[in-house]
């Protein structure tokens, strides 16, 4: 409660700083930042939607990844590691523009294939890229919790005679959750903030809105709000993922 | 498609050239994010670390800042904002024009201060760890304070976060691609400005993403190897 208590303090801190070196003097513009809540609000769902969204399709793009890899395919795993090499070595905006412009250039083809209605969308071009970006990432961290369990529970799953799926499903994955839950908490906080780059190409996300509110007026407050915002969404996260992490780790002994 | 390739070449004719210096701004940006990041990291965790909450809790509620708060939008602050500034202060300096913020200077300041805030965590996680033998070693042969901060616990910090910090080090070769939405003159600017004046988007897109993959590799080899020489001597696990 303390550490929040004193975030608030050190934003409204800055906040004021960069009041008394930019602001005007008559202060910040109220009656402007109210008029335009609703935007705001509007762009935060819009951010909650793509980042939320995004990471829940991944993490079940990231399961049949790695059911492929059980399964007796070679060239998969090298098609996994060059999937992962792709995402994973490239920043966010440069897979974002090749999708989103590429899309547009190669537009004939895609109508002639019955899919440019898809990738006509910028929204739809975002959630494309992003989904298959922390499907690479979140792959690789499932698949490392998974491999760190101990053995003697898929020798127990084994001895039982179930079946490799039930095993994976049932048995190893719940476990690996406790692992995986802080990699993947921050996966999550990683897309909300990587959102931000959809404004880049039109989406009216948290940022979009805050950029097209700045250009009309001008008014530095709407950047302040905007980082104010985020900071809360993701200290809210934090607490949610930590009390989380409490309740799955219920079981185990807690250091003194 | 292989005239596409034509395209490449360096000179008036081809974008080879203002893509290489693409690559060198992006390079010359991300190294340019070291100093304030490393020093800042460091002064930083130790203020975190200390047991002065007057140091401590402002250290961290400033690191969670530039934690929280996406990339794209701290460029954005530190931009307009520094412009701002700069306008203020060249208005009540003189009446001789406006001072411009350069783009290269916003995207490594707001680069460097989102290094420091990771590389804080990374530090002060190996702070609260670090084995208390060296420090009590040191002030038993009577080595002053800041004689063992710089001779030992520095070096230490950086030797048990270089794998941390080289995870950073990829973050900010990918973040410094998020300076060309100001203009900023790096690889992804370049490649955007390519790609809308040719047309030829995916080609040169694909391209930037090449480079960058191949940037991202170089990296990682040259970080083991430097890692490998690093840990000579000592045991491993």
């Amino acid at each position: 409660m303390n550490r929040a208590l004193m975030l608030l303090l050190s934003l409204l801190g800055l906040w004021a700083v960069l009041q008394l070196l930019l602001g005007g003097a008559d202060g910040p513009d109220f009656a402007g930042l109210l008029e335009a809540a609703p935007k705001l609000l509007h762009g935060l769902g819009l951010t909650l939607y793509i980042s939320f969204a995004s990471v829940l399709i991944g993490s079940v793009i990231a399961l049949i990844l790695l059911v492929g890899l059980m399964l007796p395919w070679p060239a998969f795993k090298k098609g996994l590691e060059v999937w992962c090499i792709l995402f994973r070595g490239t920043p966010m905006i440069a897979q974002l523009y090749l999708v989103y412009y590429g899309a547009g250039e190669i537009h004939r083809q895609l109508d002639s294939i019955h899919l440019w209605w898809f990738f006509r969308e910028p929204l739809n071009c975002v959630m494309f890229t992003f989904v298959l970006n922390t499907s690479a990432y979140q792959a690789r961290i499932i698949h490392g919790a998974v491999v760190n369990l101990p053995r003697e529970l898929s020798d127990a799953a084994a001895a039982l005679a179930l079946p490799r799926a039930v095993t994976l499903f049932r048995i190893l994955l719940p476990q690996a959750l406790l692992t995986a839950l802080r990699p993947l908490g921050n996966e999550v906080t990683k897309m909300i903030k990587a959102s931000a780059v959809a404004s880049l190409v039109t989406v009216l996300d948290l940022l979009g809105t805050a950029r097209s509110l700045f250009m009309e007026s001008f008014d530095f407050d709407f950047y302040i709000l905007t980082a104010l915002i985020y900071v809360l969404l993701i200290g809210g996260l934090r607490l949610v993922l930590d009390a989380a992490e409490k309740h799955l780790s219920r079981h185990l002994a807690r250091a003194a | 498609m292989w005239d596409s390739l034509a395209s490449l070449q360096f000179g008036a004719n081809g974008w080879g050239d203002e893509l290489a210096r693409g690559l060198a701004n992006t390079l010359l940006l991300s190294f340019c994010a070291l100093p304030l990041g490393l020093i800042g990291g460091l002064l930083l965790a130790f203020a975190a670390h200390s047991r002065r909450s007057w140091l401590s809790e402002p250290a961290t509620s400033f690191a969670g800042v530039f934690r929280g708060v996406p990339e794209l939008l701290t460029l954005f602050i530190v931009y307009f904002g520094g412009q701002r500034i700069l306008n203020l202060l060249s208005e009540s300096a003189s009446s001789a024009g406006t001072i411009e913020f350069n783009s290269f200077l916003a995207g490594s300041i707001t680069l460097g201060l989102v290094f420091a805030a990771y590389a804080s965590e990374v530090f002060l996680g190996i702070l609260r760890t670090l084995d208390r033998s060296y420090l009590e070693a040191a002030r038993a042969l009577a080595i002053g304070r800041w004689p063992t901060l710089r001779y030992i616990l520095v070096p230490e910090l950086f030797r048990l976060g270089l794998p941390g910090l080289s995870n950073l080090w990829l973050s900010v070769l990918k973040q410094s691609a998020l300076v060309s939405a100001i203009s900023g003159g790096e690889l992804m600017h370049a490649g955007y400005l390519a790609a809308s004046s040719t047309g030829d988007k995916i080609f040169f897109y694909g391209i930037v993403c090449i480079v960058y993959i191949s940037v991202t590799m170089a990296s990682e080899a040259l970080i083991t190897r430097f890692h490998r020489r690093l840990s000579r001597g000592r045991a491993h696990a």
